[in-house]
């Protein structure tokens, strides 16, 4: 049986202005997200990868196109409505230092958004303990500072931070990019157990095509914000149907 | 070792603004004679042992008055950079934070303030709703703001887009939550140091309104009125200006030190170089 579709977005584009010219930085980019399912979105740098990450966390507004969330529209959320958004999707940023605010523990960052939901200041304590524990780090982590961690610790801090609010969606934007070997794997092993016991979806945004290899059921294949190939991630890596992903692979492997 | 200077000079010169502060506010303890007290047979006696800084053409006690204007000229530019930072910061983050037609109206607002030489609006005001302390403040107040608008907004303009801001905004939290607990922490260290060589420049133009005779009104004492009084008798009692003229000279100088050095000791990269080695030294 075919899983739910969590998250769709239909002939999305971004358009940014420089000056007086137009730059068309996503265009016409189509895809569906499946429950459980990891989708994988390569590309070069400058393809437009991050920009679609960061308009389907409604981070930065489309120029066309629509975003279904569990098949309501978010593509103009605002208010409420986008904070009902996040309780279902959430985006863990590239640089895990600068997405915790270097005056504030990685603790306070984690128990932010628990107070939010309205847990008391004890129970998000609590709770960010075993969010932290959950993400392999110990509890002592929460008094320390984004410049106290190494990048690979303060990633799963992030992580632990986007758990805290029970997405059902985690939007991974090249998460692993900044990390050493060592500090990669154990991400993807943290993100492989998600997964696969909590059945989370995941939009895993990488130009690190053996990453996506090991992680993602499909593939989409961006350059210069077009989608250039999708399709099951033996089929794009295994078997590139365009030029363009030909040579992304060769390049790689 | 370089940030343990800084330290150093940091405490040094906020002990010294401190006294300051302490000398303007326990100023009716400290003055040896009443400051009001006329006694014409005393008038324009040079600096000495009775008087250490003479008295004026009325036989007023010079250190007296130095110590008893202390209180309105520090004072008075204290609340007024504090309320101009306050309004500006408010005014510059709401205006980087929300951009659109608020950003248009209130920096075009703001410019059109900052067109105005400061003294030239406070004369324009003085004419308009009449001179005294509340309206020279009240002058000043009205074109102090837009640097703090303008700094403001830039500094929130470049935390609107950082990661930790975005991730915030994720985890639920609404605009004037990002803006108290995030935004403003972040920005605080160049306000504050602006803030903190802002009471200089206002001391000065404080005193250059009641210079006019647009400030504090005689018989009250401030520095500013305090020179102004000398004016016409510099050549034959110079020390009726150089007092309180010293008195600003000292007072602007030591805030003026007090925030290069705290520019200094909140300077980033030399906090995150002075991390590295610490971290280094460890290792």
């Amino acid at each position: 049986m075919m899983e739910e579709i969590v998250l769709e977005a239909a002939h999305l584009s971004k358009v940014f202005r420089s000056g007086k010219q137009d730059v068309e930085a996503v265009e016409d980019v189509s895809f569906q997200l499946r429950q459980g399912e990891a989708l994988g979105i390569v590309g070069e740098s400058g393809s437009g990868k991050s920009t679609v990450a960061r308009m389907l966390a409604r981070l930065t507004d489309s120029s066309g196109g629509c975003i279904r969330l569990f098949g309501k529209e978010i593509t103009h959320a605002r208010g409420k409505e986008l904070r009902d958004v996040y309780r279902k999707l959430q985006l863990v940023f590239q640089t895990p230092g600068a997405s915790f605010d270097p005056r504030r523990t990685l603790g306070a960052g984690i128990r932010e958004g628990l107070r939010n939901q309205g847990l008391s200041r004890s129970a998000a304590a609590l709770r960010a303990g075993e969010l932290l524990k959950r993400c392999g780090l110990g509890k002592e982590y929460a008094g320390r500072y984004p410049h106290q961690v190494s990048g690979g610790e303060c990633q799963r801090a992030a992580v632990a931070r986007a758990l805290g609010m029970e997405p059902r969606i985690l939007i991974c934007d090249e998460i692993t990019s900044a990390l050493d070997v060592t500090a990669q794997k154990k991400i993807l092993e943290l993100l492989l157990t998600l997964k696969q016991e909590e059945k989370l979806s995941f939009v895993f945004i990488s130009h690190d095509l053996a990453l996506v290899q090991a992680f993602c059921d499909r593939v989409l294949v961006l350059y210069q914000g077009k989608v250039m190939e999708e399709g099951t991630t033996e089929e794009v890596i295994g078997s590139p149907s365009s030029e363009y992903t030909r040579r992304l692979v060769a390049s790689a492997l | 070792m370089r940030q343990n200077r800084r330290k150093k000079k940091l405490i040094f010169f906020s002990v010294l603004a401190g006294l300051l502060l302490a000398t303007a506010l326990f100023a009716g303890y400290l003055c040896p004679y009443d400051p009001y007290a006329q006694d014409l047979s005393l008038a324009q006696q040079p600096p000495g042992p009775e008087h250490l800084l003479g008295t004026d053409r009325y036989g007023r006690d010079l250190l007296s008055r130095v110590l008893a204007g202390s209180t309105v000229s520090i004072y008075a530019s204290l609340g007024l950079v504090a309320a101009v930072t306050a309004a500006g910061t408010a005014a510059g983050m709401a205006c980087g934070w929300r951009g659109g037609w608020l950003d248009a109206v209130v920096m075009r607002a703001a410019d059109l303030f900052l067109a105005f030489p400061s003294l030239v609006f406070a004369l324009a005001v003085a004419g308009v709703l009449g001179g005294g302390l509340p309206n020279a403040v009240l002058a000043l107040g009205a074109v102090g703001w837009p640097k703090f608008a303008r700094l403001a907004r830039g500094l929130t303009l470049a935390q609107k887009n950082s990661a930790y801001v975005m991730a915030s905004r994720m985890s639920g939290s609404g605009g004037w939550k990002i803006l108290i607990r995030h935004v403003l922490p972040n920005i605080a260290g160049p306000i504050l140091v602006t803030s903190v060589l802002e009471i200089g420049t206002m001391m000065m133009e404080l005193a250059g309104l009641s210079f006019l005779g647009l400030g504090v009104k005689p018989p009250a004492a401030e520095w500013g009125s305090m020179i102004s009084d000398g004016r016409s008798l510099l050549q034959i009692s110079p020390w009726m200006s150089l007092a309180p003229g010293a008195a600003i000279f000292l007072t602007v100088m030591i805030f003026n030190l007090l925030g290069d050095t705290l520019r200094d000791y909140l300077d980033p990269k030399e906090r995150e170089r002075n991390r590295q080695k610490k971290e280094e030294t460890k290792r």
